[in-house]
């Protein structure tokens, strides 16, 4: 019962078809951030070695996502989808660190505590 | 089934649920992204653990880090971005229509750069992590490592695991795969068990993306 | 189609072809993937299990009539109190509505003819039956103790009950729920009739992809949680085991990121089937639908921020603590706005007293206490003073079972007719809703008391001077249960005994009341086109059926 004209749906998805030069493109890319990756590994950059692996690693995904998963040739529920379970993901780890970061600020005071002088002579 | 209109030749895989293909892909693709979405949160449980704890035990993680060997990490890496390639190429011999022969060439390969993978790991990786007493409820060695390395190798082999499992489902799935292709189920018109399954593989290799950046690489190799 | 008579044995029912009668035999039922059918398989299910953690409530209360016991050891009483908490919360609210009613009714109020995947709502059903089995065997094999809540260390560690059998039933339910979620998601987003844009669906579809939002960003939560648990039992090493640096809060960080979302899972359908019973009983629009819908929303986002309010006294951060307080006062906002839109909605509405609005009403009231209550332990200082006390029990029942439970009893009896065809017994529903109003508010007000004053939960014996407000509560259950069973008998009887109910017994707006009841297997038997809005009833409001 295909009643197109009726109600012809704007599909979510093109049918588009990805050139095979894109996808060895990509496959390149890959294999050059791979190797790229490994070999910053063993440069002392101190606290930015794990800025740079991670920033390799997220475009590494983003390339797949946007050419081998075909993200780059849909619309915008797919893209809602996936920044929605990086978003809650997000939340999981950034709530729980302030749990966890912050159990012996009594130690180290809170940066805030410098004004409670200022606000005992307030009140 | 009473006064539906008199059934025209259906496209091949049509459920009747739809109302058109459109429909039903866009149905089957949302569905598939939604899955995604739940195991982003799945593995996520556990880099949240692993975010946490190397935050406060750094210096024992990367010590547990520098037991690993970064090459089979690095080749594994490789071996998954060929079988993510291999993967696109299958999903794009079905859509402009390439005999089932081509479809499931590509398959078989990405299959083996699948097995290839689990191969390396448990082999080279594995079997020998155990020989060494590093595998956390199997012996691990607590006289020569301490407490934080064995909590690293908990996370080691709880992550890589997990994804392991994933890699297997996945070959399961390319079976699967391969025998529907065998008999000719997919065409330009019907591919969508190719590409919702590859969809899945290729979240898998991202998985494995972030796995071998975290566990192999954290802190930085310049130290050993 | 359907050749009408007066007479009762060939009744409508029986010589209209519906999703009923498509198809005999057990086999017809067990390989079904007819939407409504499987809404009556999951009904099946949890009212079993519904059932077997009543029980378990049943001999708590038992026990608590006397300060030092007057049933059980308290090993057993810790078995009890866990049981229960694990049966009802995962094997019987997260999945009622959703499961039942959103089931049975999501494709009809949308113009569908069934969910998108209904394969995978079959594979649902038969996840959820093996998670429910394997609990069973947990309770059966002798229980497990470590509270519904299996925090670390005792659960991974010392507890010496089956632990890996119950969470294991409740990481397979899980899957359970995420599919269901997911079907759910896909559903309304690609399959409403023409028409049926997205501000003219019923609030209880709002409510619906609400839930199915958490179902499908909470639920890999808890199951990975729970497998780490499993792991770390078995292994007898894992991630939570201080030995290693471990943090047991880490266990309770995780299991709350979902288990906090899995409350609003349970109570956010019972606001959307209010949403629809309080329209419908007083004929009127609903006050401030935009509202209404994105209070739904935002509370789904808002419940994940929240979770650390259950850890305020754990030895978690305090300035961790103050941001979860803040959260959480204004997760209360949606909710606020919810009851004061239904509230609206009632006044100079067309109002008639069927038993559906008797519970709808019941639940605004008893909703509101709870999440009144709700504050107090959203609050630092008081919370400190309240945790771990009857005050927390009394708070999430009176959520749970004076709104959530409720809300489900009222939806069942609103579409009961739909789903079967046949009338139930008005005047009995009536008088059932009200014996289980007042066992409730017997039950679990006192509990609020028993808080305040200090009782703890999760004790199978008390100070003697709280015995007379514990004989209170547990009198109350006893009535509790018997409002409970009431609904059971009538209810089946109008199965075989009831009038025929006609497409639309009471007058709603929706399009699941345009089809006969019980519809038939394609839910509607010529295409849906949409061209008003939701309730839709007119302005100068006819006269109420009474």
């Amino acid at each position: 019962m295909s009643n197109d004209s009726e109600h012809a749906r704007h599909t979510e998805y093109s049918e588009h078809i990805v050139p095979v030069a894109t996808y060895v493109g990509v496959f390149f890319a890959l294999m050059i951030g791979t190797a790229l990756t490994t070999w910053v590994a063993y440069i002392d950059l101190g606290r930015w070695n794990t800025v740079v692996a991670l920033a390799i690693a997220v475009i590494k995904m983003i390339l797949v996502v946007l050419f081998f998963m075909h993200v780059k040739y849909n619309k915008g529920l797919t893209r809602i989808v996936i920044l929605a379970a990086f978003f809650w993901l997000g939340i999981m780890i950034t709530l729980s660190l302030a749990d966890e970061l912050t159990r012996h600020w009594e130690l180290n005071p809170a940066p805030w505590s410098v004004l409670l002088p200022y606000l005992s002579r307030l009140f | 089934m009473s006064e539906m209109a008199a059934h025209s030749a259906h496209p091949q895989g049509f459920a009747h649920q739809f109302e058109d293909v459109g429909q039903q892909r866009d149905a089957g693709r949302l569905g598939m992204w939604i899955f995604l979405a739940t195991e982003i949160l799945f593995f996520g449980g556990l880099f949240t653990a692993f975010i946490i704890y190397r935050a406060l035990h750094l210096p024992a993680f990367i010590a547990g880090s520098h037991q690993l060997e970064v090459q089979f990490g690095a080749t594994n890496t490789a071996v998954l971005i060929c079988s993510s390639l291999t993967m696109a190429l299958a999903i794009r011999s079905a859509q402009v229509g390439k005999p089932r022969g081509t479809i499931i060439f590509w398959l078989v390969l990405t299959m083996l750069f699948g097995a290839a993978f689990l191969g390396i790991k448990l082999h080279y990786e594995w079997l020998r992590d155990y020989r060494e007493g590093l595998v956390p409820g199997f012996g691990f060695n607590v006289a020569k490592y301490t407490p934080g390395v064995e909590m690293f190798f908990c996370f080691y082999f709880f992550m890589t695991g997990l994804h392991a499992l994933h890699m297997v489902a996945g070959i399961g799935v390319l079976t699967v795969l391969i025998i529907m292709a065998a008999r000719n189920a997919f065409s330009s018109e019907y591919y969508a068990p190719l590409e919702i399954s590859g969809l899945y593989w290729h979240f898998v290799d991202i998985v494995w993306i972030f796995l071998f950046s975290l566990l192999y690489l954290i802190g930085g190799r310049y130290a050993q | 189609m359907s050749t009408a008579t007066m007479d009762l044995h060939d009744s409508p029912i029986e010589s209209s072809v519906n999703y009923l009668n498509a198809g005999h035999g057990i086999r017809s039922w067990l390989l079904t993937k007819d939407h409504k059918r499987i809404g009556l398989l999951y009904l099946a299910t949890i009212t079993l299990n519904f059932m077997i953690g009543g029980a378990a409530a049943v001999l708590m209360r038992l026990n608590l009539i006397e300060p030092q016991g007057a049933l059980v050891e308290p090993s057993t009483y810790n078995k009890l109190f866990s049981i229960h908490g694990i049966i009802m919360v995962f094997f019987f609210l997260v999945p009622s509505i959703p499961a039942t009613l959103g089931n049975f009714c999501i494709p009809l109020m949308i113009g569908a003819r069934d969910v998108a995947f209904p394969k995978l709502n079959l594979l649902s059903w038969y996840i959820f039956v093996t998670g429910s089995l394997l609990a069973l065997y947990a309770v059966l094999s002798g229980g497990v103790d470590t509270g519904w809540t299996f925090y670390t260390p005792y659960s991974s560690t010392y507890s010496h009950t089956h632990v890996i059998a119950a969470a294991l039933g409740i990481f397979i339910a899980g899957f359970s729920s995420i599919l269901t979620g997911l079907n759910f998601i896909v559903t309304i987003h690609k399959m409403r009739a023409p028409g049926m844009t997205w501000f003219r669906l019923p609030l209880f579809i709002w409510a619906m992809y609400a839930t199915s939002l958490i179902f499908v960003l909470g639920t890999p939560v808890i199951a990975i949680t729970l497998f780490l648990l499993g792991l770390e039992r078995i292994l007898h090493v894992g991630i939570f085991d201080p030995a290693l640096g471990g943090d047991p809060l880490l266990f309770q960080h995780l299991f709350w990121f979902y288990s906090h979302p899995a409350v609003y899972i349970m109570i956010l359908p019972g606001m959307g089937v209010v949403s629809e019973l309080i329209t419908a009983f007083s004929r009127k629009k609903i006050f401030g639908y935009g509202f209404v819908a994105f209070s739904s929303l935002s509370i789904a986002v808002i419940s994940f921020v929240v979770w650390g309010h259950h850890m305020f006294v754990t030895g978690q951060s305090i300035y961790a603590g103050l941001v979860f307080s803040v959260l959480s006062f204004l997760v209360a906002i949606p909710s606020a706005i919810k009851v004061f839109n239904w509230t609206a909605t009632l006044y100079k509405g067309s109002i008639s007293y069927e038993a559906p609005m008797l519970y709808a009403l019941g639940f605004i009231g008893l909703f509101t206490m709870g999440g009144l209550t709700g504050l107090f332990l959203a609050s630092l200082a008081t919370d400190v003073h309240l945790n771990g006390t009857y005050f927390i029990v009394a708070h999430f029942h009176y959520i749970m079972v004076g709104g959530a439970v409720m809300a489900y009893l009222g939806g069942i009896h609103f579409w009961w007719p739909k789903i079967t065809g046949r009338l139930y017994p008005d005047l009995w529903a009536r008088f059932a809703a009200f014996v289980i109003f007042i066992g409730f508010n017997l039950t679990f007000f006192p509990q609020f008391v028993l808080g305040y004053l200090g009782m703890p939960r999760r004790y199978a014996m008390y100070p003697a001077e709280f015995q007379v407000l514990n004989v209170m509560s547990s009198a109350g259950a006893s009535i509790l249960g018997v409002g409970y069973l009431i609904p059971l008998v009538y209810l089946i009887w109008s199965m075989r005994y009831g009038p025929p109910a006609g497409p639309n017994p009471w007058g709603a707006k929706g399009l699941e009341w345009t089809t006969p009841s019980p519809p038939p297997t394609e839910n509607f038997e010529a295409p849906v086109v949409v061209t008003e809005d939701a309730y839709n009833y007119p302005t100068a409001p006819e006269k109420a059926h009474v």
